[in-house]
């Protein structure tokens, strides 16, 4: 077999998107590894490996579909590109010229390559561009808002370099970035420390030398505990506070209850051990990195927990600090230009946004909004209504609480379209399903990632596809020469080449092309850049241990902690997480990674397994509100708090179109009755673990 | 055994199941049939910590290999230069004898094509001078593989 040239390509399997090297046999991809120029030399995750399992499954969707029976009854036609794409082109003129621009949704996966929807959407004159986050980071991104006046990704982890690395509602080393997990296996080689707080013991935990298994809902009460250990025994780098932070005074003052003692009730981890910590985080400060989170749509406290994450590391001196949380680079810390971007094609929409964030929401972040609220003015019609909906690339029927409760909601929406390369449940309940090329089969539009070394980086094609699927920019380019006509300018966006858009994109940086042939991506500097903070941009200048912007919107963000609820007699408050073979429901059918993990099972602690005459490896049935919901299988094991009940997260598909998938396990989302309505008010994440069920032997 | 070891980092292994997954993919091998088999399991508490085993198994590419030494058609061989030991698709003729025989039954029936199927240190990519595809992309360079 011939070996062709291999290609520099972007992994598309989960969120993180690593740099990948495909190499290629008779034009087809035949095996990828990292990109060995980069940090992962070569170190690729499994479903990053799986990758070509899923370009050659034909259990996805295959060409473009338009619904012909009911939502959700999975009765389509077939339609050639150019019938699909003048179908929602046709349905898009009506309704704007029926409800105005505004009526139009958008939701999406976040991530590099969203300037392009965000330019489709401001093409479209509407404000609603939304994406996942209300079900992921929203609130550790307003919690880091509120305390360093930035969003979260602004500031960077500099794990090699650290002491003392905590994970706290971070489960690095299974929600796996490639990168990541190599620089926390380097940093634990050399002799870092790792402490994990969580319910269960994950596998972070197994390399932990403090684990920490608090009580379900208590992280906010374990961290005031260690700041008040942090304050009274003055174990705060002194000089760095009296610098850099502000509000000592008001903090000092609100942690005066929260001992360790008074922590050691409610979280179950005995004082002691919460003083020796705090002991422990003193000797490495400043190398110390506290992880603030990254899916904390948990708890009603969450925005707190991630705030108090923000705090422990103020008061250890390490934000900003080599080994601890350095400031990132844009293109323009290091004097270079960005790539021009596309939303500069267009205004940007005067109208507030449907979801209230801005105007009814002043503290929330503008970008990517809240679309669970969204979703209340396709019901309500308040503040308007909403009339069409775009998801691409997202699930929220897998990804949000209470699936039914969402359908209800869509209900008054005159179109639904699903761009996916996957089946999913939303797909499956769309009225149009535009299926896009996988990441190997497409290429996308340059990105850049903010860091110590700034850079660009492009996705190549590294094969055509084998099903009827076009890339991302085939698909909105194609729709926005459709409807160029009836939303002048929209022929801007109208490209007809990926080179005409890099082109594009490209200019002013003074690089072509060529400059990305060696490597797949350009550093913008040759050596990583720390560079020295000032002040932070908060209203104070200083890192906020009590926010002024949130307080304005009548927030407290020094809140006094309320103790979870304790599920009722045979009860469980409902637990979900990630696993390293598989990524939010999308991988569950892909044939390499069901083999490895065909289900989910249910996590439940020893005694309660007892309690319930239940053995390791029975099926059991799990109730929501009383009613079944769904049989899995129970591992019985001293590594979960007795309250919790735990499962990984993306199982319980019911689609008849995935063979492998269809009928194994339980879907949490299923479990969380009324879960839309149960949010963080502080901080706008869902709190999707504010749930309980019950089980029985099946 | 062979002029190579593979080895696997306990303490740098995070039970991702990579190395599995590369394995199939690169060799293309059937739903159901690994080559490289990565043992472990859900944690366990052992003194109050939770703890979890890893290892990592393939062909031993064994000195004096049991396999070969039964192989009717001589399609299971012993590369001399460097002690791999592989199996020539086209000369097996799927009796199942190397299976019997391994110590360790390591080698493994493809139904779809009706031969055996074995870890050969991907020969292809030793021979261009790089590692097994396991070793390459291991998610956190957990395996090693090098000369003796
Ligand atoms: S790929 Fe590496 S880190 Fe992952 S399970 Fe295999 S040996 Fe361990
Ligand atoms: S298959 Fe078994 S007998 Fe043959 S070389 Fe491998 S380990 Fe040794
Ligand atoms: S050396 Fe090659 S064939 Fe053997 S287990 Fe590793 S990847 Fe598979």
């Amino acid at each position: 077999m011939a070996t062709d040239k291999s290609v520099y390509s972007v992994c598309g399997m989960c969120s993180v998107r690593c740099p990948i090297l495909v190499e290629k046999r008779d034009g087809e991809a035949a095996w990828i590894q990292g990109n060995p120029h980069s940090a992962l030399k070569g170190g690729l995750c499994a479903r990053g490996a799986a990758g070509i399992a899923l370009e050659k499954d034909p259990e996805r969707p295959a060409t473009p579909l338009i619904r012909v029976g009911a939502r959700g009854e999975g009765k389509w036609r077939e339609a050639s590109w150019d019938e699909a794409l003048d179908y929602v082109a046709d349905k898009l003129k009506a309704i704007t010229a029926e409800h105005g621009n505004r009526s139009v949704l958008w939701s999406d996966r976040g991530g590099p390559f969203v300037d392009l929807h965000q330019a489709f959407m401001r093409g479209i004159g509407s404000p609603n561009y939304c994406n996942h986050d209300a079900s992921c980071a929203r609130n550790v991104q307003h919690a880091a808002q509120s305390v360093l006046g930035m969003g979260r990704k602004m500031v960077s982890y500099d794990f090699r370099n650290a002491k003392h690395i905590i994970l706290q509602t971070r489960n690095i080393l299974e929600a796996i970035n490639v990168a990541e997990c190599n620089a926390v296996m380097d940093a634990l080689g050399k002799g870092c420390k790792l402490s994990v707080i969580d319910i269960r013991a994950n596998v972070s935990a197994s390399k932990a030398d403090n684990f920490f298994m608090v009580r379900p809902g208590t992280d906010y009460a374990f961290n005031l505990a260690v700041i008040n250990e942090l304050v009274t025994k003055k174990l705060y780098q002194a000089a760095y506070v009296e610098k850099y932070v502000g509000g000592m005074e008001e903090l000092t003052a609100f942690i005066a209850p929260y001992t360790a003692a008074w922590a050691a009730e409610e979280t179950g981890i005995p004082a002691e051990r919460i003083v020796a910590f705090a002991q422990e985080l003193a000797e490495a400060a400043p190398n110390v990195i506290w992880h603030p989170g990254w899916m904390v749509a948990r708890y009603n406290d969450s925005f707190n927990v991630c705030r108090t994450a923000y705090i422990i590391n103020a008061l250890l001196g390490s934000v900003g600090v080599k080994g601890g949380l350095p400031l990132v680079n844009t293109p323009k810390d290091v004097g270079k230009k960005g790539l021009t971007k596309l939303v500069d094609l267009f205004p940007k929409p005067e109208e507030k946004r449907a979801d209230g964030v801005g105007w009814k929401h002043p503290q929330f972040d503008g970008g990517p909004g809240l679309v669970n609220l969204a979703y209340d003015a396709i019901a309500t019609g308040d503040p308007y209504p909403i009339k069409a909906y775009l998801c691409f690339r997202h699930d929220p029927l897998m990804a949000m609480p209470d699936p039914e409760a969402q359908k209800k909601k869509w209900e008054n929406l005159d179109l639904l379209v699903s761009i996916t390369f996957s089946w999913s449940d939303t797909a499956w309940h769309s009225d149009v399903v535009l299926p896009m090329s996988t990441y190997l089969s497409r290429e996308s539009i340059l990105a850049s990632k903010s860091g110590p070394k700034p850079q660009f980086f492009v996705r190549h094609r590294a094969m055509q596809p084998t099903l009827n699927t076009k890339a991302d920019w085939e698909i909105l380019c194609g729709l926005a020469a459709r409807l160029a006509g009836s939303h002048p300018g929209m022929e801007r966006l109208a490209f007809k080449s990926i080179e005409e858009i890099w082109d594009y994109q490209l200019q002013n940086t003074g690089l072509t092309m060529q400059d990305f042939a060696a490597k797949g991506f350009v550093e913008l500097v040759e050596a990583p850049v720390v560079r020295e903070v000032e002040s932070f941009p908060t209203p104070s200048g200083k890192l906020e241990m009590d926010s002024g912007k949130w307080g304005k919107a009548g927030i407290d963000t020094l809140k006094p902690y309320v103790s979870p609820a304790k599920p009722q007699q045979g009860m469980f408050r409902i637990a979900f997480g990630r696993v390293g073979v598989h990524t939010q429901g999308h991988t569950v059918n892909n044939p390499l990674l069901h083999e490895q993990m065909p289900e989910n099972v249910a996590w439940i602690n020893t005694s309660r397994a007892e309690e319930l005459g239940i053995a390791d490896g029975d099926l059991v049935e799990v109730l929501s509100g009383g009613k079944p919901a769904g049989t899995m299988r129970a591992f019985v094991t001293e590594c979960i708090h007795p309250e919790a009940l735990f499962m990984v997260h993306g199982f319980g598909h019911k689609l008849p179109v995935e063979s492998r998938a269809i009928g194994k396990g339980v879907a949490d989302q299923e479990l969380m009755a009324g879960g839309l309505e149960v949010w963080d008010r502080s901080g706008g994440g869902l709190s999707l673990q504010e749930h309980f069920v019950a089980i029985r032997k099946a | 055994m062979s002029n190579y070891r593979l080895k696997l980092d306990k303490n740098r292994c995070i039970h991702c199941k990579a190395c599995e997954v590369h394995c199939k993919s690169k060799n293309n091998t059937p739903i159901g049939i690994k080559l490289g088999v990565h043992t472990s399991s859900l944690p366990v508490m052992k003194d109050g910590k939770p703890f979890m085993k890893a290892s990592y198994q393939c062909c031993y590419h064994c000195e004096d290999p049991a396999c070969v030494d039964v192989c009717p058609t001589e399609a299971m061989k012993r590369r001399e230069s460097d002690g791999i030991v592989y199996v020539i698709q086209d000369e097996c003729i799927g009796c199942e004898a190397c299976i019997e025989a391994c110590p360790w039954h390591i080698p493994t029936f493809n139904k779809e094509t009706n031969t055996v199927l074995k870890c050969d240190f991907c020969m292809d990519r030793v021979d261009a001078g790089l590692k097994p595809a396991c070793v390459t992309a291991c998610t956190t360079h957990a395996l090693s593989f090098t000369e003796k």
